[in-house]
């Protein structure tokens, strides 16, 4: 075991755990933040989507003892009461199905609109192909992040 | 759109829900509990915080409208669709009720089961009937307090209110109407007349997701709790011979590493009482991360079992099953499934001399098709909560079939009626997973043996190969041809490791005078389960791809023949137990060639395919486009007729559709389990192919048949026509018919 500080949605926050402990495990067992999900823990599914210093990255696949000063956004730091302009969006079209992959999706589709802040179809295909939405909600995922889009510019 | 008037046909329904195993539902009426039993009763009687009313609706002084929806959610909405029934006729804004997901409770709810589509099929009138009879109890009670008729009163928007200018909340008269006995036979209100029902509604509980709030049982966090992981063999074919643990146990965080076994000798199986491995080993410990670890450490043997009978009573009758021993293969299981091909199989229908008219064909179309494994991979992975203690057994649980574990808890885990309690998690997909429960036993017996609350992770590799998987099917068709060009018989074979996917009774029986089906099974240690519209996700796919070529080898187009067939079907319908309506199957045809515009575009070079199924009660028809672009398939474009009935929520009703598309694009094309030497040989999402963005249609266009029917399900039946709607579309961009799935693999093949 080893203690780390860790920067999450703007708090500091101190951890107890191994060193190879995936953030994933350590967001939801130590800090109760459950938003992050697990699908597969092998980088395959995109569920366990964060922001690392502000870029979408599967937690699941990153050691906490690799974290350092990086800063880590979660679902529940997006915004303070799910409001953000993709959140909004996804409720406007009623994108959910069982919910689950959802929180991923949605940290992923945040990431690259601040890097593409107007996605084409193929930035978003590219760009979300590593989510995974078993209930095959794709279309819908795809017009709310175009509506996002609109909506924060 | 198209109106369809057909009434519902109650005896088909019955013979079909009985095949999904959603039959055992049939016998069960709601309305027997609309009135509040002993333990609600003294609820009514202890709730300052509130009144219970029918059991489906609690009121509380202050207004607030709590209504509870009985079935478990996965993903089909149901919590905002079955409500809606609800709050229609109890009159209240929807926005501004709340709704919870009801605890596992049967005497009151009835019905909690969510499978063979059958969730909405089944509220229709008691959940109608459960609003109104809660609105006319709260009428009465103004009544009497005003001392007015209540004919003088109207119910609106959670008050009553009278001529007079009185008027009062539900929250205010709650109280004394819950005194009241439940009226029986209230009249429930004509379509016509609803104002929620049949208009798009947002899913209720949209903001927790999108917010990422706890909902799944994952997510579930107990004081005290452990987190416990298991091992099963690594093939089928093995069981636990021997373990040692010292290693793991003297890993960080690790309570306590033990085996156990999950189904007692002695207690018969249900339905849905199917699991993999029977004894297994488990590791306790403090968090997922440690326990994942010392698992690795934890040394086991295997030894292969031998071939065994089990007796299991399913779906109201006994059977015997045999459980082979061996390692079974993939490529063994093609060979064995070619050698019943040729074998004499059991005749599940005969209608006319189909021997005669094949003795005398001038032609004879023959395909075979065939269907691998396939592995549900709902996006949570398996998991459930558990804390038993001497007083009660509580749960928080993933279960598409809550009240059908009962028996299994109770002869499994030493539990008496009454003493089982368990909340109903929101499930991070099923597809018919979860309806196999043996994760809620596993995790009873862990935390009975660590003695304290409990959290049971599967990993995605454990569900993967500790499955309950979609069986592997073949099937061949054939159609004798007369000099005219005419098909004067067709005949259908096949069946499925361990069982097969016929459906007898379905389309095109009943269109040929002459017609024979014909069905095996090959036994198996490999365990399957129901998958999203089980049987017909491989029935349609063959017997559409089939009709398909078998209109172009007579020259007619594809879809005008589906038609024909129908036609035929409907006036003069050979056989007495087809199970499906014919005009109903033509109304999603004519709607799917208006709104697809299928004469204009079905022209000579047309990338376009078609196929039409019906299943769970319910008729669907896709048209789909394709391209080919560096090799890969695109699907361009799907346009989608359905008809359910009477559509409850349109907005919930067109995503599931939508997603049915998208899974079985995806399933078709990619889906593929492969055994080799008994083992999986896809172990995580990293080779198990699923459909992803960049592979998901461009557009899918929905539309519904217009109907005054009740309404009936829509989680599986838009999924079985995909499979051929996507082969026949291929067909027309590769010239190359595909027989195999997944067809990645023979689009491939040059």
């Amino acid at each position: 075991m080893a203690k780390f500080q860790l920067k999450v949605n703007g708090k500091a926050l101190n951890v107890d755990a191994d060193p190879t402990t995936p953030v994933l495990w350590v967001l939801r067992d130590h800090l109760d933040l459950v938003g992050t999900k697990f699908g597969c823990g092998v980088g395959s599914c995109g569920a366990c989507t964060i922001h690392l210093n502000g870029r979408a990255l599967k937690s699941c696949q990153l050691p906490v003892s690799a974290v350092g000063t990086q800063e880590i956004t979660t679902i529940e730091g997006l915004s303070a009461a799910g409001d953000h302009p993709v959140q909004k969006a996804w409720l406007d079209l009623d994108v959910a199905q069982c919910g689950y992959c959802q929180t991923g999706q949605i940290m992923a589709a945040a990431s690259l609109l601040k890097s593409k802040p107007k996605p084409t179809d193929e930035d978003i295909d590219n760009f979300m192909s590593g989510n995974i939405c078993r209930c095959g909600t794709y279309t819908r995922i795809k017009a709310a992040i175009k509506k996002a889009a609109e909506t924060s510019n | 759109m198209e109106n369809s008037n057909n009434t519902y046909d109650r005896r088909s329904f019955l013979k079909i829900s009985s095949l999904s195993g959603g039959g055992l539902m049939i016998g069960f009426s709601w309305l027997a509990n609309l009135m509040p039993n002993e333990a609600m009763a003294a609820e009514v009687a202890a709730a300052p915080e509130g009144v219970l009313l029918t059991g489906f609706i609690k009121i509380t002084p202050d207004n607030k409208i709590t209504l509870f929806s009985p079935n478990p959610e996965f993903g089909t909405n149901v919590m905002t669709s079955l409500p809606m029934l609800i709050a229609e006729e109890l009159e209240v804004d929807f926005n501004a009720v709340v709704v919870e997901q009801g605890d596992y409770d049967t005497p009151r709810f009835k019905n909690q089961f969510t499978g063979g589509s059958n969730a909405m099929n089944q509220a229709w009138i008691p959940l109608r009937t459960a609003g109104a009879t809660a609105r006319q109890m709260l009428l009465q009670a103004a009544a009497n307090q005003w001392n007015v008729p209540v004919a003088e009163l109207k119910a609106s928007k959670g008050s009553i209110s009278h001529a007079s200018g009185k008027s009062a909340t539900y929250g205010a008269l709650a109280s004394e109407a819950a005194k009241l006995t439940a009226p029986a036979n209230v009249p429930l209100k004509k379509m016509a007349d609803f104002t929620l029902i049949g208009t798009p509604q947002k899913n209720k509980v949209g903001k927790d997701i999108v917010a990422g709030h706890s909902l799944f049982t994952m997510d579930y966090k107990h004081p005290g709790m452990l987190i416990a992981m298991v091992i099963h063999p690594p093939a089928f074919g093995l069981e636990l011979k021997s373990f040692n643990a010292t290693e793991a146990l003297k890993m960080p965080g690790i309570k306590d590493v033990f085996s156990f076994e999950v189904y007692k000798d002695s207690y018969e199986r249900a339905g849905f009482d199917t699991r993999a491995f029977n004894k297994l080993i488990a590791v306790v410990g403090n968090s997922t991360w440690e326990v994942m670890n010392a698992r690795k450490k934890v040394v086991a043997e295997w030894s292969p079992i031998q071939t065994k009978k089990e007796m299991v009573a399913a779906w109201g009758r006994k059977k015997e099953e045999t459980i082979p021993g061996g390692l079974e293969s993939t490529d063994q299981h093609l060979k064995q499934m070619q050698e019943m091909q040729q074998k004499p199989a059991r005749l599940l229908r005969k209608d006319g001399n189909p021997e005669e008219a094949f003795a005398k064909a001038k032609k004879v179309l023959e395909r075979t098709y065939t269907a691998p494994f396939l592995a549900h991979n709902p996006m949570e992975p398996i998991s459930c909560f558990a804390h038993i203690t001497p007083e009660k057994a509580y749960f928080v649980a993933p279960i598409q079939i809550p009240e059908m574990m009962k028996q299994n808890l109770m002869a499994n885990l030493d539990l008496k009626d009454g003493q089982i309690e368990m909340k109903l998690a929101r499930m991070g997909g099923g597809f018919g997973r979860r309806a196999y429960g043996h994760y809620i036993v596993e995790a009873g017996h862990i935390s009975k043996k660590v003695n304290a609350p409990v959290k049971l992770i599967y990993t995605r590799e454990d569900d993967l190969t500790n499955g309950i998987y979609r069986p592997s099917y073949m099937i061949t068709y054939r159609a004798a041809i007369d000099e005219n060009n005419h098909v004067t018989a067709i005949a259908v074979k096949g069946g499925g490791i361990p069982e097969g996917a016929i459906h007898e009774n379905r389309f095109p029986a009943g269109a040929f005078d002459n017609y024979m089906a014909e069905g095996w099974e090959i036994p198996s240690n490999i365990t399957i389960g129901a998958f999203r519209a089980p049987g017909s996700n491989f029935n349609a796919s063959a017997e559409q791809s089939f009709l398909d070529e078998l209109a172009e080898t007579i020259g007619k187009d594809p879809l005008d023949y589906r038609i024909e067939l129908l036609k035929r079907a409907k006036a003069n319908p050979v056989g007495k137990r087809n199970e499906y309506n014919a005009d109903r199957y033509i109304g999603v045809l004519e709607l799917v060639k208006e709104k697809s515009n299928w004469i204009a575009k079905n022209s000579k070079n047309s990338k376009r395919g078609v196929a039409a199924y019906f299943c769970h009660n319910s008729y669907a028809a896709h048209v789909v486009d394709v391209s080919i672009k560096d090799g890969q398939p695109v699907v361009e474009n799907v346009v989608s007729a359905l008809d359910c009935g009477f559509v409850v929520n349109p907005e919930g009703a067109k995503n599931m559709v939508e997603g049915a598309v998208v899974d079985g694009i995806g399933n078709a094309l990619y889906g593929n389990l492969k055994f080799d030497k008994g083992a999986t040989v896809q172990k995580n999402l990293n080779n198990y192919r699923i459909i992803r963005h960049r592979e998901a249609p461009k557009k899918i266009e929905v539309h519904f048949v217009k109907s005054e029917v009740s309404p009936t399900g829509l989680g599986e039946p838009p999924f079985p026509p995909v499979f051929a709607a996507l082969a026949n579309a291929l067909y027309k961009a590769t010239g190359k018919r595909l027989y195999n799935q997944p067809f990645i693999n023979e689009l491939g093949k040059s």
